[in-house]
């Protein structure tokens, strides 16, 4: 049936529109600039606001690792459970709910596109798994490819066209949508217990540097064409004191930028820009970063937004994890995923209390303040490494309300507080930047072409939440805008209406994206690399890829790639 | 007062955390009839499973106090997160008894199955049989237990009482199970019989105290001094000389395991490392 959202305040940033008062026509899942009145179906959205569905460019929510998480934390769950209704199912988790509840809970808010940013490429199959099993969103999935022995071999030659091929046959047996790179060079050297420490640190038994690694993807990647840039976690996260290897990161790739468009995402940027020389002494370099930020275009950003709560932190960055376990004693899991990458997965409570949390907190979001183009720094938790996406209306409430800000600033560690440059920063986000950060920076960074903005064409992902922009004072009612984006009006996917007042309506199944990437000639398959998959992996070189059949609701971008 | 009986046997869970003083309280027979409970899965009223009625004519002013009689092993978390009031049983009680209580009071004059005062903050559990397995344990998973009060079982318990403690007592004047205190970080654990093995595994703090027999300690302990005498708490001492080992190293603990000489013949060969 045809939709008309009528009367809302429309942000459509991509297409200019700030709070104007106008009506959203849908028909046949895409919005189109005009349905006939009389047939369609009409929503009132009469002092409401009207938004692009949301985008989430980095959240862990399917996969191996996601999934021992869950077997890990069973006191996650218990104090966490839905009940099943005539329309959703049943599920459980707080900070890593299961896959129906995780979709459940992202439309709820008005999300209607998620990004999976870490699937090792031999657990692709169990990703798309879950990936099938989380409805009501769009997802992609980013293999993991900075430590992928194929890859680390081509760029120790200096074979970007090779690399490029290999990477385009990965995209494929991977069904991925974008070049992930967590740590470079790091996780291998963790598989022989080992990590590296600087840009230009040789990994070992490989003779490649991060800095080759990164420069030599970032290459790759633009041979491809790929959507989006290559995806980020730095060398050294984590530590005090690495937020000069993070500036390091965006200079080494500063000369590939073409055309003022970005090159690189760095992910999770939060624990990416410690200061200081131990945890005693941790200071934030969210300033150094957002200067260098705010002269130079190649870079786009996530925050990594730490949320004060009980959750549980898992990356493919295993020393991190390693290290982490060192500081809390905790449970604690560790993996080596072959060739490929490694794993690790931590327990952990982000206290208020805790001068090293209250200073990560303020980190995070003097990252999204400092940083003055709304379109490069994007909201994130790193779900549910820095806090559950649930808690995405508390981070919007922060960064529309400096007296927001104050209340939690009030209640942290008093020597954080005496440190944190918040409350030197007086600026507050409108709207209009909200919408930007959350939707429609994060679709043009992800280079979705049809999510992230109502204009004609774009698919019918909207989300409408009530809160009037003419008689709120945002800033000081930011209770209200809270409560508001935590329950979204309606949320619409794919023209149908799946919420209504925070309450799902109806269960949908969304697509799966992956880049199709056409290269002038095929990888090569050697015979020494189909040996190699004999000698190193369980899985057989024919039983690796993951087919169509696998994925349900499959949706290719087709890419055409210069090699 | 209020009298609670159940009016048949009950052959599948009842999932009852409405039985506690603080959800009684200030209500009538007949509201209290009307609270809903999950028997197998079905929701029921109350009354439909228990026969309720107000026993003594004494105005009582203060909290409630309840006092159910009957066979109660299948029903589940009586008196879950009270804070107040006091609970009599008079019968066998079903698991996760008093979980996370707050405060008030728990009598139980028979035997208590697992998880009693599961992630108990304050209050007291007094059992005058037995208790079953994970006494005072937290959930599966929580790494945080019991964090204040008091649990006193009479009779024996299962294994891995008072795991991952954080504070409070318990007193076990029965035998306990296997890895009594299990990660426990503070508080203490008494135990008048004998203790099976592996007692304080991983403990980091706090004090185990074994007054019976107690067949090996951890390698990962290791003997510290003699003590005359252990005062457990102000009512309660228990006379020496006791062996104290240190431990859990494995975890670099520096809990204290109190174990009796005269009834421990077999440590004796402890003493030439003092």
């Amino acid at each position: 049936m045809d939709l008309l959202i009528k009367n809302g305040f429309v942000f459509d940033p991509l297409n200019g529109v700030n709070g104007e008062r106008m009506d959203i026509a849908v028909k046949n899942g895409s919005i189109v600039r005009d349905v006939v009145e009389r047939k369609a179906r009409k929503i009132n959205a009469l002092g409401m606001i009207v938004m692009p569905g949301g985008v989430d460019i980095h959240t862990h929510i399917a996969g191996s690792e996601v999934n021992t998480g869950r077997l890990l934390r069973p006191e996650d769950h218990f104090r966490d459970f839905e009940r099943k209704t005539s329309v959703t199912r049943a599920g459980v988790g707080r900070s890593i709910p299961s896959t129906f509840t995780t979709g459940y809970r992202y439309a709820r808010m008005g999300y209607t596109t998620v990004m999976n940013p870490a699937m090792a490429p031999l657990e692709a199959k169990h990703t798309h798994e879950e990936l099938n099993d989380t409805p009501m969103v769009d997802k992609a999935s980013y293999p993991l490819l900075g430590n992928w022995w194929f890859v680390l071999e081509y760029l120790a030659q200096g074979d970007i066209e090779q690399c490029a091929r290999h990477i385009a046959w990965i995209m494929d047996s991977t069904k991925g949508y974008a070049i992930k790179v967590v740590n470079p060079g790091g996780l291998e050297a963790w598989g022989f217990g080992h990590n590296v420490k600087e840009l230009d640190d040789q990994v070992p038994y490989f003779c490649t540097t991060p800095r080759e690694i990164i420069r030599g993807l970032c290459k790759a990647n633009t041979l491809l064409s790929l959507p989006h840039t290559i995806h980020v976690h730095t060398n050294n996260l984590g530590k005090p004191g690495n937020y000069t290897t993070t500036i390091d990161t965006m200079k080494c790739v500063e000369d590939l930028a073409a055309n003022d468009k970005p090159v690189i995402h760095l992910t999770h940027c939060q624990f990416s820009a410690f200061k200081g020389d131990d945890w005693r002494t941790l200071e934030s370099g969210a300033a150094e970063i957002a200067d260098y930020m705010n002269n130079h275009n190649h870079v786009t950003m996530d925050m990594g937004q730490i949320i004060f709560t009980d959750t549980t932190t898992m990356t493919a960055d295993g020393p991190f994890q390693y290290a982490l376990y060192g500081l809390t004693g905790n449970k604690w899991v560790n993996h080596d995923v072959e060739t490929e990458t490694s794993a690790g997965i931590v327990p952990f409570r982000y206290r208020r209390k805790s001068y090293v949390h209250a200073i990560q907190w303020s980190i995070g979001l003097e990252l999204a303040l400092l940083i003055k183009d709304p379109w490069r720094i994007l909201m994130t938790t790193d779900h549910p490494n820095a806090g559950p996406f649930t808690a995405y209306p508390k981070i919007i409430a922060w960064l529309i309300s400096k007296n927001a800000r104050e209340a939690s600033l009030k209640r942290i560690n008093p020597r954080a507080r005496g440190r944190s440059l918040l409350p030197s920063i007086d600026r507050e986000l409108s709207l209009y930047e909200i919408a930007i950060t959350t939707r429609a920076g994060q679709a043009k960074a992800l280079g979705l072409k049809n999510k992230g903005h109502l204009g004609p064409g774009a698919d019918a992902d909207l989300a409408v939440y009530s809160v009037n922009p003419e008689t709120t004072d945002i800033s000081r009612k930011f209770r209200s805008v809270r409560r508001a984006f935590k329950r979204a009006a309606y949320t619409i996917k794919g023209g149908e209406v799946v919420v209504k007042d925070g309450e799902v309506l109806k269960s949908v199944s969304g697509r799966t994206k992956w880049v199709d990437v056409k290269v002038s000639e095929p990888a090569l398959i050697t015979e020494d690399m189909k040996k190699r998959f004999r000698t190193y992996w369980t899985v057989e070189y024919e039983n690796y890829p993951v087919y169509e059949d696998h994925l349900e609701g499959l949706e290719p971008i087709n890419v055409k790639a210069r090699v | 007062m209020i009298l609670l009986q159940p009016t048949r046997e009950f052959r599948f869970p009842v999932m009852a955390e409405c039985i506690s003083p603080d959800v009684f309280q200030g209500k009538t027979p007949r509201e209290i009839g009307a609270l809903q409970v999950w028997e197998g899965n079905k929701q029921k009223a109350l009354e439909s499973l228990f026969k309720v009625e107000e026993a003594t004519v004494e105005e009582t002013v203060g909290d409630v106090t309840l006092e159910i009689v009957g066979d109660l092993r299948k029903v589940r978390r009586i008196g879950s997160g009270m804070n107040k009031g006091e609970i009599i049983i008079k019968g066998d009680v079903g698991i996760h008894l008093g979980e996370e209580m707050k405060g008030g009071k728990i009598i139980v004059q028979g035997d208590a199955e697992s998880w009693v005062g599961s992630m108990m903050k304050g209050g007291t559990i007094e059992i005058l049989g037995n208790a079953g397995d994970y006494l005072a344990a937290p959930y599966r998973g929580c790494v945080t237990g019991m964090k204040g009060g008091k649990i006193i079982v009479h009779g024996s318990v299962g294994t891995e009482a008072g795991a991952h403690m954080e504070s409070g007592m318990i007193k076990i004047f029965g035998n306990a199970g296997e890895f009594a205190g299990l990660r426990m970080h503070d508080g203490a654990i008494y135990v008048k019989g004998s203790c099976m093995e592996r007692a304080g595994a991983c403990m980091m703090n706090g004090k185990i105290v074994i007054e019976g027999h107690l067949e090996s300690v951890l390698p990962t302990f290791s003997i510290d001094l003699f003590r005359r005498k252990i005062k457990i708490d102000t009512s309660e001492e228990v006379e020496g000389p006791l062996y104290v080992f240190v431990g859990d190293l494995a975890e670099n603990g520096s809990g204290k395991l109190y174990v009796s000489k005269k009834n421990n013949p077999q440590l004796s060969c402890y003493e030439k490392f003092l």
